[in-house]
C-alpha cells in the first residue's frame, strides 16, 4: 500500500542525493518526494510517498534512520493529516473549448493563471485523488505540459 | 600558534589516538604531506591507494581502533573505492582523508577532480566535504565517533586543497561530539531478552549462529560462557570464524554455502537459532526461504536495519553483543540436552571434513599451518578456494585472528591487509595465505612490506589458475573452462627474491613439514610457494538452488538427507 513518510533532515547540501540514492539502491520506488525548509532553517522536511507492504516500509525506515543527516521519520499514513499537492496544467484551448474548461476549473476550485490564443495554464491544489480527477477531466482537451510539486502533508491538531 | 587546515587535521588525528596513517601523496594533499613531515604520525607509503585502504582495514581489525588512509584527489580517491566498499561490507572502521581540488575549482571538471563524496555515499557510513577549515576539528571527531561506534564502518573526509592551506582559527582541537541524527542502542530490550532466555531454556535443538559482530564487540568470552554452560553448539559465518574455539567439541565451524555438513545439518534441523552479530547473508543461509525451516530465530545485532532484512525473526534484540550476551548469561539455565549433544557429535564424526590424503593439497598444508601456529598467528587471506579452505581447515581458536574479505569477496585484499596487521602487531607472527590470482592483484604492496621491513610469512598456493572461477565453470558450465588460465605467472621464487623475501617451494607432501617449519622460523619475510593442482575442488559446496544439507561433499557426492 501507499505510505506517506514525513522525514526531518538537516538542511545541508547533498542530503537529497543521500535519501534518493538510498531509495534507488535498495530498490524502493518513490511515487513523490517534496522537500523544503521548515520553521527551523537548519532543517528541511521531506514528504515521501512510497509504495510497499509493512515489511518494506519498516526496512526502508530503518535504512533511512542510518543516514546521519536524517533526524526524524514519521509514517503519517494512518494519521489524520492535511495533504496537499500543487499541479500546473498547460491545456489546449481555443474559442470553442475555453468556456468548457473554465467550468471544469470552477468545479474543482482551480484557477486559470495564464491564457494565450490556443492554450491556458490551470493551477490546482488538493490531495492526490482530487488532482487525478482534474487531470482526467482536462486530458481530453490535450495536455501540453503537466508539472506537479509532489505531496506535502501535516498531521492535524497540535502535536 | 597559527596552524593551517592540514596541521589542524593532523592534530585532530592525534587527538583521536591515531599513530599510523597509510597513504599515497599527490597534488591535492601536498599541504597534508608537508604537515606530516614534521608530525609524530607514522606514515606508511603504499604502492596504490587500494593497498592503503586494505592495509588500514587489516590494521583496524587487530588494533581495535579505526584505520586511517590519506589519498589525493581524483584517481587517488577512486583507487580507494574498492577498499572502502570492502570495509563497508565487513563493518570495519576506517577514516579516509582525501584531498580535493581547490573550492574555486570544485564542479569545473578540474584536473584530478572527482566527486568522491558522491561516489562513496553508498559505501560509507557517512562522508564529509569540508569547505571551511574551522569545521575540521568537529568533522574529524565526528568521523572517528561514527566510524568506531555502533556498527562500525568507513567514513570519508574530502578536504579541498585551499582548505588544507588556509590559516585556521583554532579554538578547540578536542571538541565534544554530539550528533543529533546518530543514536545507538547498546542495551537490549529487557522483555525481548526475557523472551529469548525463555526460548533458550526450552529449546531442544538449539544452535548459535555467530558472525563478525561478536568479534567486533569483543563478546567471545560471553559467547563461550553461554555456549558451554547451556550446551549450545556454535556455527559461524565467515566473518565469525574464530569467535568460538574450533577445537572445542561444541564448535561446528563454518556454516553456509561452503560450510561443514554438520554445521549445516544442525542449523537446518534446529528448533531454535540464536543469531548474534550476523546479517543472515546469502553465503551463510543459502536459499533463505529454506533456511532453518524448523527454527524460531533470535537475532541480536547492533544495527536495527539488519533485523528482519533477510530472515524472518521471532525475537529481535537490538544491542551490543557483549552487553546482551552478558544479560542472557545471567538468566539462562543450565540444560544438559543430552540427546541433541549426542546427535551433533554423531554428525561431526560422520561428516568430518575430508581431502585427498594421497598427494599435496591446500587443505593438507592449511591443517599443518593450523597445528603449527594456531595459538599465536594472525592469518590474513585473499579470496578464492584458499580462503575457504583456510576457514575450514585451519581451526581458528583466537577471536579476530582470521583477517579476510567476507562480504565483498575482494581479491587483492590479503597482502595489503597482512601489511596492516603486521604494522599493528610488529612482534607477532603474521601469515598471509593467498593464491596466485589474488596475490597478483595487489602484488606491488610487497614493496611496502619491504620498505617497512615487515616480516610477513606468505603461503602462496599456486595452481596457475583462478581455481574458484574454474570450479564455478566446473559445476555450472559443464566444465567449459575459460578465462581462468594463469600460466603466464611469473617465477614466484624470483619475484620473492626481487622484493627481498626468502623463497621456499613445496611440491610434495613429504617436503611440507620441514619446509613450513623452516620458513616459519625465519626472522625475516618469506614466501612459500605451494604447488597445487588446478583441478582440486573446494568441498563442501552447496550448489545454487539446493538447500544447505544437500551440499556436495569431498568425493563429489551430494550429502544424503538425514
Amino acid at each position: 500500500m501507499r505510505h506517506t513518510l514525513s522525514v526531518m533532515v538537516e538542511n545541508k547540501p547533498g542530503i537529497l542525493t543521500r535519501v534518493a540514492g538510498l531509495f534507488s539502491r535498495r530498490g524502493y520506488n518513490i511515487e513523490s518526494l517534496a522537500v523544503g525548509e521548515t520553521e527551523n532553517p537548519a532543517f528541511s522536511r521531506m514528504t515521501i510517498v512510497v509504495d510497499g507492504d509493512d515489511r518494506v516500509i519498516e526496512q526502508l525506515t530503518k535504512q533511512l534512520h542510518k543516514l546521519i543527516n536524517v533526524h526524524k521519520i514519521q509514517d503519517i499514513t494512518h494519521e489524520q493529516t492535511v495533504k496537499r499537492e500543487l499541479i500546473l496544467f498547460k491545456v489546449n484551448s481555443d474559442t470553442n473549448t475555453r468556456s468548457e474548461i473554465m467550468q471544469i476549473v470552477e468545479i474543482f476550485r482551480a484557477r486559470i493563471v495564464d491564457l494565450s490564443r490556443n492554450s491556458m495554464i490551470v493551477e490546482a491544489t488538493g490531495d492526490q485523488s482530487k488532482l487525478d480527477a482534474i487531470e482526467t477531466a482536462l486530458r481530453p482537451y490535450g495536455l501540453r505540459e503537466l508539472a506537479r510539486t509532489g505531496l506535502i502533508a501535516m498531521v492535524r491538531g497540535s502535536k | 600558534m597559527e596552524m593551517n587546515g592540514a596541521q589542524v587535521l593532523l592534530a585532530c588525528l592525534e587527538a583521536n589516538g591515531v599513530e599510523v596513517v597509510f597513504g599515497y601523496p599527490g597534488g591535492a594533499v601536498l599541504p597534508i604531506y608537508d604537515a606530516l613531515r614534521g608530525s609524530r604520525l607514522r606514515h606508511i607509503l603504499v604502492r596504490c591507494e587500494q593497498g592503503a585502504a586494505h592495509a588500514a582495514n587489516g590494521y583496524a581489525r587487530v588494533a581495535g581502533k579505526p584505520g586511517v588512509c590519506i589519498a589525493t584527489s581524483g584517481p587517488g580517491a577512486t583507487n580507494l573505492v574498492t577498499g572502502i566498499a570492502n570495509a563497508y561490507m565487513d563493518s570495519i572502521p576506517l577514516v579516509l582523508i582525501t584531498g580535493q581540488v581547490a573550492t574555486s575549482l570544485v564542479g569545473t571538471d578540474a584536473f584530478q577532480e572527482v566527486d568522491i563524496t558522491g561516489i562513496t555515499i553508498p559505501i560509507t557510513k557517512h562522508n564529509y566535504l569540508v569547505k571551511d577549515p574551522a569545521e575540521i576539528p568537529v568533522v574529524v571527531h565526528e568521523a572517528f565517533h561514527i566510524a568506531a561506534t555502533g556498527r562500525p564502518g568507513p567514513v570519508l573526509i574530502d578536504i579541498p586543497r585551499d582548505v588544507q592551506e588556509a590559516v585556521c582559527p583554532v579554538t578547540d582541537l578536542s571538541p565534544g561530539v554530539t550528533i543529533k541524527g546518530y543514536k545507538l542502542t547498546v542495551k537490549g530490550h529487557p522483555s525481548q531478552i526475557r523472551h529469548a532466555v525463555k526460548l533458550i531454556n526450552a529449546a531442544v535443538r538449539p544452535v548459535v549462529m555467530v558472525g563478525g559482530g561478536v568479534i567486533q564487540a569483543q563478546a567471545a568470552p560471553e559467547l563461550f560462557e553461554l555456549a558451554t554452560r547451556c550446551n549450545l553448539p556454535v556455527a559461524t559465518t565467515l566473518m565469525g570464524v574464530g569467535a568460538f574455539p574450533e577445537t572445542h567439541p561444541l564448535a561446528l565451524g563454518l556454516m553456509g554455502t561452503h560450510g561443514t555438513l554438520y554445521a549445516n545439518r544442525a542449523v537446518s534441523q534446529a528448533d531454535l537459532l540464536i543469531g548474534i552479530g550476523v546479517r543472515f547473508g546469502d553465503r551463510a543461509t543459502g536459499d533463505v526461504k529454506n533456511f532453518a525451516p524448523a527454527a524460531k530465530i533470535i537475532h541480536v545485532d547492533i544495527d536495527p536495519a539488519e533485523i528482519g532484512k533477510n530472515a524472518n525473526i521471532d525475537v529481535p534484540i537490538v544491542g551490543d553483543a557483549k552487553t546482551v550476551l552478558a544479560e542472557i548469561n545471567e538468566k539462562a539455565a543450565v540444560v544438559p540436552r543430552e540427546e541433541w549433544m549426542a546427535q551433533v557429535m554423531a554428525w561431526k564424526k560422520a561428516a568430518a571434513l575430508k581431502y585427498d590424503q594421497g598427494r599435496l593439497t591446500a587443505p593438507y598444508i592449511i591443517e599443518m599451518l593450523g597445528d603449527l601456529t594456531r595459538d599465536q598467528a594472525w592469518v590474513a587471506t585473499d579470496v578464492g578456494q584458499h580462503q575457504l579452505w583456510t576457514a575450514l581447515f585451519y581451526k581458528f581458536v583466537r577471536p579476530g585472528s582470521l583477517i579476510t574479505s567476507g562480504g565483498l569477496g575482494c581479491m587483492g585484499y590479503g597482502l595489503p591487509a597482512a601489511n596492516g596487521v603486521q604494522v599493528a602487531r610488529p612482534g607477532d607472527l603474521v601469515l598471509l595465505i593467498t593464491g596466485d590470482g589474488s596475490l597478483q592483484m595487489t602484488l606491488a604492496e610487497l614493496a611496502t612490506a619491504r620498505q617497512e621491513r615487515l616480516p610477513l610469512k606468505i603461503i602462496l598456493f599456486n595452481n596457475n589458475c583462478l581455481g574458484m572461477v574454474r570450479q564455478l565453470q566446473h559445476f555450472y558450465r559443464e566444465e567449459r573452462y575459460f578465462g581462468v588460465d594463469l600460466t603466464g605467472n611469473p617465477s614466484f621464487a624470483a619475484l620473492a627474491g626481487a622484493y627481498g623475501l626468502k623463497a621456499y617451494r613445496i611440491t610434495t607432501r613429504q617436503e611440507a613439514g620441514p619446509v613450513l617449519r623452516a620458513a616459519l622460523a625465519e626472522p625475516g619475510p618469506v614466501l612459500v610457494e605451494v604447488v597445487v593442482d588446478a583441478a582440486d575442488l573446494l568441498f563442501p559446496t552447496v550448489l545454487n538452488g539446493t538447500n544447505l544439507e544437500a551440499a556436495v561433499q569431498y568425493g563429489g557426492e551430494p550429502a544424503k538427507k538425514e
